[in-house]
């Protein structure tokens, strides 16, 4: 009695259960020990009410244990029977165990799983995004049409020789199409160098540099001396094209411009070509798009100005005008960007309002 | 150019009902550009009629004004009033209050009677003043939007009108007509006139054109006119500056004769302000056939008349009432007492028409399109003669404006003209063109039929022979701008029209893609992009003193820096040597709407004069330079290298719930740099900076292995944020690209890969504070030697165990050797020499 009361002291959840050990071969009394533990067992509802439930039935002082231990006391010819009555007695205790340990473990890797719920709306934002400039974005996307084409980018300095910019595209030096040009002139005058008013000085560099025949596009800033305002910039930029090759004829200028076209504002895109004047350009034409996504419905939009080289532009650059001819074409990155992405106004380009940038990340 | 409608119909067919829109559009078919509409009736809105005054009451008025009631009849004697509106009086007279004084009982004025509305929105309706109701108002020219005038209201009989009462004013003063306004490019000068434009209209239409030239008839001269002498002995380019002059004179004319309203209404749809008969005749000439004249008082002219270049410090008071001081290489019209014009520009002062001239001679000539060119520009009067006369106007027009002035004069002004007349100069020789067949066809893409070719050129006026090989084209006299077969070959596609040329794709050769420059800057930007930044684009004009702290290391030293010319704003009248001005300019304007948390990044192209600016002479045009006059343009070209720049204020992302951000250091815009590094594959060397825009101790300079300079980056210096008012402790960068992605490798040869275990070893080594980590790190890599394959700084630490002045460096060394494992043993003994070379060089102590 002493001993059952330590041992009762030591697992109180055990007091009331196995004080006697019961006859390994008393069936009914077995039943009833194992109809106990799996009452037991089923009502635990926790991991920890559960390891309780199986010290009491299953741990040494247990009544199926002490049981157990009792065989070993019987007669050589009752052994078999008890083992077999004990062994299916501990199997099943041992199966419903099993199961409701697996039971109460699911439970409890759920309600972990549910307590660890965070709100995933309320989520920093631990990384910055960046974002390039639209008009960067663009520019790279025009030269990726034409270098799909089989063109190359080439480009050249911003400060330039008056030579370039005027003489060698044929602006004759008291000409008013030259002072048309709004020029940003540096100093000393003298030094004939300005800042460029066109790409088109690249196009004589490209002419100079290269081998022909040659199709490249100059992308690039470009100066004026125009004040900011919400359609003016003194700095923006183009791209300009120049093929030169044997036999080029304006009907190939129109099929390169209406390739280009779908590539920038789809399939339904297409061009017109009105008489205009450039000094580098004969014949020369005004460049307008069909936009068929167009704020305000599909229009012909004002896009840029191309035409036939002029042939004393071929000859400044040493190209024999009878052998080879070629034409050329030029827009403006902001009014392509300003129409196409409806931006309003020429100063949200310029003024570097992060919220511009931003918002386009890196698409276009 | 203006072209009012009523005028462009004398000379084209233009159809009843169309609009200046209509006009418009047919012009910018052939090259015209659409501008703008002149339509008087936008503003102005009728009943607005003729009435007279029948009677007038001066009433004082308590506020000192007198006002006039005036009974003004609206419709005629004994007709009815057939306008209905409200407060228009039934019997044909309305009451009207009218505050000028300018008028008298029996004036035939113009009243705009309830119903109309004036310029402004203006509506007309009955209202109370001055204790009567004024149904109306008698109206002044400014009030109907035609002058300026306000001084008194329109009194018709000053414009030599007496018209019937009830007429329409609106059609009576030419307000129905309107204006379409094209933009005409430089090569068409042709185009500043009627007679270009009526031309142009009837290409676009494909209607006939009448030319108002044809309809003058040249009087024959019964002998010499006014002595005229063409002197000019210092032609530009070789080319007389002045090669017709027309001199005409008509005596007897009405001063006080006034315009004519058809003509001053067309003038004024024109855009240019009737002034006195006599000028508004000179300038109607010009616009319709494109020849700019000019009238002087015969009777203050002395002497003959010489066209010569100015004599040196040679003065002339213009008619704009300014003296000007003249230039030898300005052309003058002079009498015998000096400049009475600068020639094509302006006229003189002394010998302008005025309101007592009687006797005028008319003038009109022939000058060189440069020499004009010069003198506007140099004398700052562009007028609209030295805009024609710069382009070019029609030398054979000359006599035929002349005659034209003096026909007007005769008929509006009663003169009389003298049957002698003056006509000198040197008819210059006709432009031939020589065509070949086939030649525009293939330029064009289009195969132009022979009649194709000879309508179309003969259609805009020049004669067209047929040759064996194709064509001789003589240019039309007003056509200045063809020279060349290219230039009949647009002629020829636009008549014919660009819409009807096809469109083919030409195949390019295969193409090297984006060259490796382009696709290193692409990676290089994309990858900023890619880490937070947000790229900018600034203005490369800024201040002086942005470049002297900026763009040089060293304070006090001045950084040679191109200046523009004519800068927008003298304040940022330099161009960039730098990227990181325009950057804090642009981090200030987002910190001005609220935006502090940073990180910006701009790559654009600095300008950095460090040889010769320039070169003196500049080659003609259409010819190649020789080779050394190209490399002397190139030479004197300044470098501009890529800079690419950043710059960073405030936190490194948003705070939020749960996430503290950090904020940007300097350790930021170094790794910046680290990264672009990395994305091209080349190795920085990092060592402390000393530039003057840093903090003297928060800078690294980054260099190249060879050590060439590649850019700076750390926190700007404390005393220059505080002041450009930018955030404490901002941090920048900025390098030069080009020399980055120079040093780039070709081809990146692949490193062998060990898959043997890795040993690592720790080892913390205590030197004096001012060694720098990178040159400990360095001595470990060079000591370790082969098996070392990597070496990081994991741990700085300074304080309790350490002695004062020295500093701990802890690093994390891994060793692997590529055919074996190693031993412990083999891995301790590489770090002990890799400790040892550390010892020597700066006394580093293993702890």
């Amino acid at each position: 009695m002493s001993d059952n009361h330590q041992n009762a002291a030591a697992e109180p959840e055990s007091a009331t259960e196995a004080t006697t050990a019961p006859d390994p071969l008393d069936e009914a009394a077995i039943n009833a020990a194992v109809d106990a533990a799996l009452a037991a067992i089923d009502a635990a509802s926790t991991l920890d009410e559960l390891k309780a439930a199986r010290l009491a039935h299953t741990g040494e002082k247990s009544a199926l244990s002490l049981a157990n231990a009792g065989i070993r006391d019987l007669a050589k010819d009752q052994k078999a029977t008890a083992g077999k009555l004990m062994g299916a007695a501990r199997g099943r205790v041992n199966k419903a165990l099993a199961v409701r340990t697996e039971a109460l473990e699911a439970e409890d890797a759920a309600r972990i799983l549910i307590e660890e719920t965070v709100d995933v709306t309320a989520a920093p934002r631990r990384r910055r995004a960046g974002a390039r400039h639209p008009l960067s974005t663009l520019q790279e996307r025009v030269s990726d049409i034409f270098v799909g084409m089989g063109w190359e980018i080439a480009e050249g300095p911003e400060l330039e020789s008056e030579w370039f910019n005027f003489d060698a595209l044929n602006f004759k030096p008291d000409h008013p199409a030259r002072e048309m040009q709004d020029t940003f002139f540096v100093e000393p005058p003298e030094a004939h160098l300005l800042m460029r008013t066109h790409t088109s000085p690249v196009q004589v560099r490209s002419m100079l540099e290269r081998e022909l025949p040659i199709y490249v596009l100059c992308p690039g800033k470009v100066f004026r001396t125009d004040e900011l305002d919400a359609t003016h910039t003194p700095v923006f930029h183009q791209f300009e094209g120049l093929a030169i090759d044997k036999g080029l004829s304006m009907a190939d200028l129109r099929g390169t411009l209406e390739h280009f076209a779908r590539q920038m504002f789809g399939d339904e895109a297409s061009i017109r070509l009105r008489p205009n004047y450039f000094p580098f350009t004969e014949p020369s034409a005004e460049l307008d798009i069909w936009h068929p996504g167009a704020k305000g419905g599909p229009q012909w939009i004002e896009w840029g100005g191309c035409g036939m080289v002029n042939p004393n532009v071929l000859r400044a650059a040493g190209i024999d005008p009878d052998e080879y001819s070629g034409f050329a074409f030029g827009m403006g990155i902001e009014r392509t960007l300003m129409f196409r992405n409806e931006v309003g106004d020429m100063r949200d380009m310029i003024e570097g309002d992060v919220r511009f940038s931003e918002h386009f990340g890196m698409e276009i | 150019m203006r072209i009012p409608l009523s005028w462009l119909r004398e000379y084209a067919q233009v159809p009843a009902e169309a609009t200046a829109e209509d006009v418009m559009a047919e012009l910018v078919t052939i090259g015209l550009e659409e501008e703008d509409v002149h339509r008087p009736t936008d503003a102005l809105k009728g009943p607005i009629v003729v009435g007279q005054v029948l009677s007038l009451v001066k009433e004082p008025q308590s506020n000192g004004k007198t006002i006039n009631w005036c009974e003004v009849r609206v419709v005629p004697e004994g007709a009815e009033q057939t306008l209905t509106n409200e407060g228009i009086d039934p019997s044909g007279v309305q009451g009207i209050v009218c505050g000028a004084h300018n008028f008298v009982v029996g004036d035939k004025v113009v009243v705009t009677l309830p119903g109309a509305v004036l310029p402004g929105d203006f509506h007309i309706s009955p209202r109370k003043t001055y204790g009567h109701v004024s149904a109306g108002m008698i109206a002044s020219v400014r009030e109907l939007g035609i002058g300026e005038d306000h001084d008194g209201i329109l009194v018709l009989s000053t414009l030599g009108l007496d018209p019937e009462l009830g007429t329409d004013a609106l059609d009576l003063l030419g307000l129905y007509d309107e204006a379409a306004e094209v933009n005409v490019t430089p090569d068409r000068s042709y185009c500043f006139s009627i007679r270009g434009i009526a031309r142009e209209y009837a290409h676009a239409t494909g209607t006939p054109f009448t030319d108002p030239a044809d309809a003058v008839v040249v009087a024959p001269s019964t002998g010499a006119g006014y002595p005229v002498c063409l002197a000019d002995e210092a032609p530009i380019y070789g080319k007389a500056g002045c090669d017709r002059f027309v001199a005409r004179t008509v005596r007897g004319i009405n001063p006080a004769a006034p315009t004519p309203t058809w003509m001053s209404s067309r003038l004024r749809l024109a855009g240019i302000r009737s002034i006195s008969l006599a000028v508004d005749i000179s300038n109607y000439v010009m616009l319709e056939l494109g020849q700019p004249n000019h009238c002087y008082d015969l009777d203050k002219l002395s002497g003959d008349i010489v066209v010569r270049r100015a004599k040196p410090g040679e003065t002339m008071e213009t008619l704009d009432g300014k003296v000007r001081t003249l230039d030898v290489e300005d052309l003058l019209i002079t009498d015998g007492n000096g400049g009475i014009g600068i020639a094509g520009v302006m006229g003189g002062a002394s010998t302008e028409v005025s309101d007592s001239t009687v006797n005028v001679l008319v003038e009109a000539a022939h000058f060189d399109e440069v020499s004009i060119a010069r003198s506007r520009r140099r004398h700052k009067l562009p007028s609209e003669a030295s805009k024609r006369f710069e382009r070019g106007v029609d030398w054979q027009v000359a006599d035929e404006a002349a005659q034209r002035v003096v026909d007007l004069l005769v008929e509006l002004a009663g003169g009389t003209a003298d049957t002698t007349s003056t006509d000198v100069g040197t008819e210059p020789a006709a432009v031939v063109i020589d065509l070949p067949a086939g030649f525009a066809a293939a330029r064009i893409g289009i195969d132009f039929t022979d009649e194709q070719i000879t309508f179309a050129l003969t259609d805009i006026g020049g004669a067209v022979e047929k040759t064996d090989a194709g064509y001789l084209v003589t240019a039309p006299s007003w056509r200045n701008d063809l020279e060349t077969p290219e230039d009949l070959t647009e002629e020829i596609a636009r008549l014919v029209g660009y819409d009807k040329i096809p469109a083919t794709l030409p195949v390019a050769p295969p193409g090297r893609g984006l060259s490796r420059v382009q696709q290193q800057r692409r990676r290089v930007l994309q990858s900023l992009a890619d880490a937070g930044l947000t790229e900018v684009m600034a203005y490369p004009f800024i201040p002086k003193a942005s470049n002297d702290t900026f763009g040089v290391a060293e304070a006090g030293a001045v950084r040679e820096a191109v200046k523009l010319a004519n800068p927008i704003s003298e304040e940022n009248g330099w161009l960039r040597t730098t990227v990181l001005p325009g950057l804090i300019e642009v981090a200030k304007r987002n910190h001005s709407r609220g935006f502090r948390d940073l990180a910006l990044f701009e790559a654009g192209l600095v300008f950095l004069p460090e040889g010769p600016m320039g070169s003196e002479s500049i080659p003609p045009l259409g010819i190649k330079p020789a080779e050394e006059v190209l490399d002397g343009l190139d030479n004197g070209i300044p470098h501009q290298p890529l800079h690419i720049g950043a710059v960073f204020t405030g936190k490194e992302s948003p705070a939020a719930a749960g996430h503290t951000p950090r904020s940007w250091d300097w350790a930021d815009a170094l790794d910046t740099v680290r990264l672009m590094g990395d994305v091209v594959g080349v190795e920085l060397v990092v060592s402390q900076g000393a530039h003057q825009a840093f903090h003297p101790g928060r800078a690294a300079q980054i260099t190249l292995r060879s050590g060439e300079l590649v850019g700076y980056a750390g926190e700007l210096h404390p005393k220059l944020l505080a002041e450009l008012d930018m955030p404490a402790r901002s941090v920048a960068l900025e390098i030069d690209a080009d020399v980055l992605f120079e040093a780039s490798a070709d081809v990146i040869v692949a490193k062998h890969l060990s898959t043997f275990p890795i040993a690592t070893q720790d080892v913390a080594l205590v030197v004096p504070a001012e060694v720098a980590a990178e040159s400990v790190l360095e001595a470990l890599r060079e000591g370790a030697g082969e098996l070392l394959e990597e070496v990081a700084l994991f741990d700085v630490y300074q304080g309790t165990g350490i002695p004062e002045g020295s500093k701990s460096l802890a690093f994390g060394m891994r060793f692997r050797a590529t055919d074996r494992t190693l031993t412990a043993d083999e891995a301790s003994e590489a770090r002990a020499a890799a400790v040892a070379v550390a010892a020597e060089r700066f006394g580093a102590v293993q702890r």
